[in-house]
């Protein structure tokens, strides 16, 4: 059945789907229950499945988190939604140092299907701690696995993925683009969640993005078509384990690689695969990889962040530079 | 709470009834002896560097010795990385443990099988896996509980208080057993604490009662009727173990410039291992042959620790690539093919 749905709808039929799939499937997080979330991602899930399988919990993250460790060593597949991005933090001793290591010294006896969800990245107008991108601290973390999302059908797949999944899993929602709609195929095979996806085929420049910065990448790339420009977009969709493969192919034939996320650029992600790209794809390059991120300052007020964040124009500066070499 | 005191007088407290038979208390005493055998004798091969590191039990004894034995087969204990004596009511192989503090592994029990889960480190983090366990065993409808211990200083930690709280808002099968040896490493307890920590318990909602850790009679009564109120869904209660960690906090630390010889002598006169001693042979349940026998056997151990300690092997390298995920990413794999081709290319060059 193929249905219009946003990524924030597609969320809450990928968890609805989840939950009917397997009984051990427990959400639990602030807000969840009868309130729907502050984003209304699990609305009416309390109500069709009761309080033991959505649990509003009290508010304390590392709790959260903790005690989702506590279940998943009694097999319980616990999904976990942290409110904001910038509340992840009183539970990132939890996530660091119990559930990203705990299948690795229990030498596999015990566990850690744990799902992160986390609404993630700027450009919604909030005020402080409610619009970071904390990625690269749990992709920095060997036994955690990390995801982000860009668009309804990778909501809808992903989300059941992530919870069948064996390892834990930080799920990265891009919340100013929850209310962004596409076709979602609810019988389709989906295709494997740790994968990036080319999007967009083009010869001059390789742009890779994720999560929120899809969007603005794609949209660049239109408008640099207008230019004559051709641009192949990548969706990195899994940034750790970090999918590389398709855009080593890609700049193989591009020879210039732009990365492009939220996240301040210092230490940051692209960082790591502009790393990558030059040590595999040195002899293609005609240019550097270029990176466009936010700037390395906490995230501004509210009225900075059209500033603070990438768009379409500093997107289309950075592919001007690379072709500039 | 007190049911044995530190001069071996067997007392009755009209709470906390307690029938033990005579095989039982020679097991208890048996228990603690060799357990003290062990931490001491791990506290000498670290001393000869045969271990990292070693955090010794020495003077805990009863307090473990009594929770461990107060736990059913289908409970589990979610331990610091001082439970020596726990894990030792548990099955768990003393050279186990020691292969953590030897650095081979992360501890090589299996804590499923055990009931007894891997050691935790980071302080208080256990708690909140303890009490989301006692929430799955609650969901599961199963007549165990799980048992959380943690130390006084622990008690500091923001994520001990949300353990408590989750704890009673779910009124979880969980136990939190409070070893308080007066000391997080240096810092005594008034720095932790203007209350008596058992008095904590009030505030979240759920019964806290002291016992003294020194006496593996109470320690057990008090456990027992615990976690059976837990079994049987009247939800938490904190266990304040009032008791006295003789040595160091590690071996890396050194009690002396931050205790008084004083404070160590007074409470010597409370060891746990004399009293049940006093008590055993004034009243004939054991006699000298028994003593000796457990002193045999204490012997036996402390043999076999140190040649299983010393004839451990160190792990093949590529033990640090196994299980860092269950499903292994590309990524790794590659990793971990290029160390084996490193390490390859040193065989048969003398390395």
């Amino acid at each position: 059945m193929t249905e219009t749905l946003t990524i924030g709808k597609a969320l809450n039929l990928g968890l609805r789907r989840a939950m009917e799939d397997d009984a051990k499937v427990v959400l639990m997080g602030e807000d969840i229950g009868r309130l729907g979330g502050v984003f209304r991602i699990t609305d009416g899930l309390q109500k069709d499945f009761g309080e033991d399988r959505v649990v509003d919990t009290p508010l304390a993250e590392a709790g959260i988190l903790g005690t989702a460790v506590g279940l998943a060593m009694r097999g319980y597949r616990p999904v976990c939604e942290i409110q904001f991005d910038g509340f992840v933090f009183p539970a990132y001793n939890q996530i660091v140092t119990q559930v990203a290591k705990i299948h690795a010294r229990s030498r596999g006896r015990l566990p850690m299907p744990i799902v992160i969800r986390i609404p993630f990245g700027g450009g919604i107008g909030a005020v402080e701690h409610h619009s970071e991108s904390p990625e690269a601290y749990f992709a920095h973390t060997p036994g955690l696995k990390v995801v982000a999302v860009s668009n309804p059908v990778d909501a809808y797949w992903g989300i059941q993925q992530a919870i069948a999944h064996p390892d834990p899993v930080v799920f990265l929602e891009p919340k100013r683009r929850y209310w962004e709609k596409a076709e979602v195929d609810t019988d389709a095979t989906p295709g494997p969640l740790f994968a990036s996806r080319v999007l967009r085929g083009g010869d001059d420049v390789t742009l890779l993005a994720y999560g929120p910065m899809v969007k603005t990448a794609l949209q660049a790339a239109e408008a640099a078509a207008e230019e004559g420009r051709s641009i192949e977009v990548v969706d990195l969709r899994t940034l750790s384990p970090l999918d590389l493969e398709p855009v080593f192919d890609s700049v193989r034939r591009t020879g210039r690689c732009v990365v492009v996320h939220e996240a301040a650029v210092t230490l940051g992600l692209g960082a790591e695969i502009a790393a990558r790209v030059t040590e595999t794809c040195f002899h293609s390059l005609e240019a550097p990889v270029l990176r466009v991120g936010g700037y390395d300052t906490p995230y501004p007020p509210s009225k900075l962040e059209e500033e603070y964040l990438p768009d379409l124009d500093r997107v289309l500066d950075a592919v001007d530079r690379s072709m500039g070499f | 709470m007190q049911l044995l005191t530190p001069e071996g007088e067997r007392i009755q407290h009209p709470d906390h009834p307690l029938d033990v038979s005579a095989e039982e208390l020679r097991g208890l005493y048996r228990d603690l002896v060799l357990v003290r055998r062990w931490d001491v004798e791990a506290t000498a091969l670290q001393r000869q560097g045969e271990l990292g590191i070693w955090a010794s039990l020495l003077g805990q004894e009863a307090a473990q010795i009594g929770a461990g034995r107060a736990m059913a087969d289908t409970d589990t204990a979610f331990p610091t990385y001082r439970e020596h004596g726990v894990a030792w009511t548990r099955g768990v192989d003393p050279l186990h443990v020691i292969s953590l503090f030897r650095g081979v592994d992360n501890g090589g029990w299996d804590p499923v099988a055990t009931g007894f889960n891997l050691y935790t480190v980071v302080i208080g983090a256990q708690t909140l896996h303890a009490t989301g366990y006692a929430m799955g065993l609650q969901r599961d409808g199963a007549e165990s509980a799980a048992l959380a211990f943690l130390g006084d200083g622990a008690t500091s930690q923001g994520e001990v208080n949300e353990a408590m709280i989750w704890a009673a808002s779910f009124s979880a099968p969980v136990v939190f057993f409070c070893q308080n040896n007066q000391y997080a490493i240096s810092v005594p307890l008034e720095r932790q604490s203007r209350v008596p920590l058992y008095q904590r318990a009030a505030g979240f909602g759920f019964p806290g009662v002291r016992v003294d850790g020194n006496d593996v009679l109470a320690v057990l009564a008090v456990t027992r009727s615990a976690l059976a109120a837990a079994r049987e869904g009247q939800g938490p209660t904190f266990i304040e173990a009032f008791t006295y960690r003789m040595g160091a906090h590690t071996t890396s630390d050194d009690p002396t410039r931050y205790r008084l010889a004083s404070e160590l002598e007074e409470w010597k006169l409370r060891d746990p291992i004399a009293r049940v001693k006093a008590y055993l042979s004034r009243t004939g349940v054991a006699d000298a042959a028994f003593f000796d026998a457990v002193e045999a056997e204490g012997d036996e151990l402390a043999a076999r620790i140190r040649s299983g300690t010393v004839g451990m092997p160190d792990p093949p390298g590529t033990a640090m690539f196994d299980r860092v995920y269950a499903e292994q990413t590309p990524h790794l794999a590659a990793q971990q093919a290029e160390f084996e081709a490193y390490q390859a290319s040193f065989e048969g060059a003398g390395h």
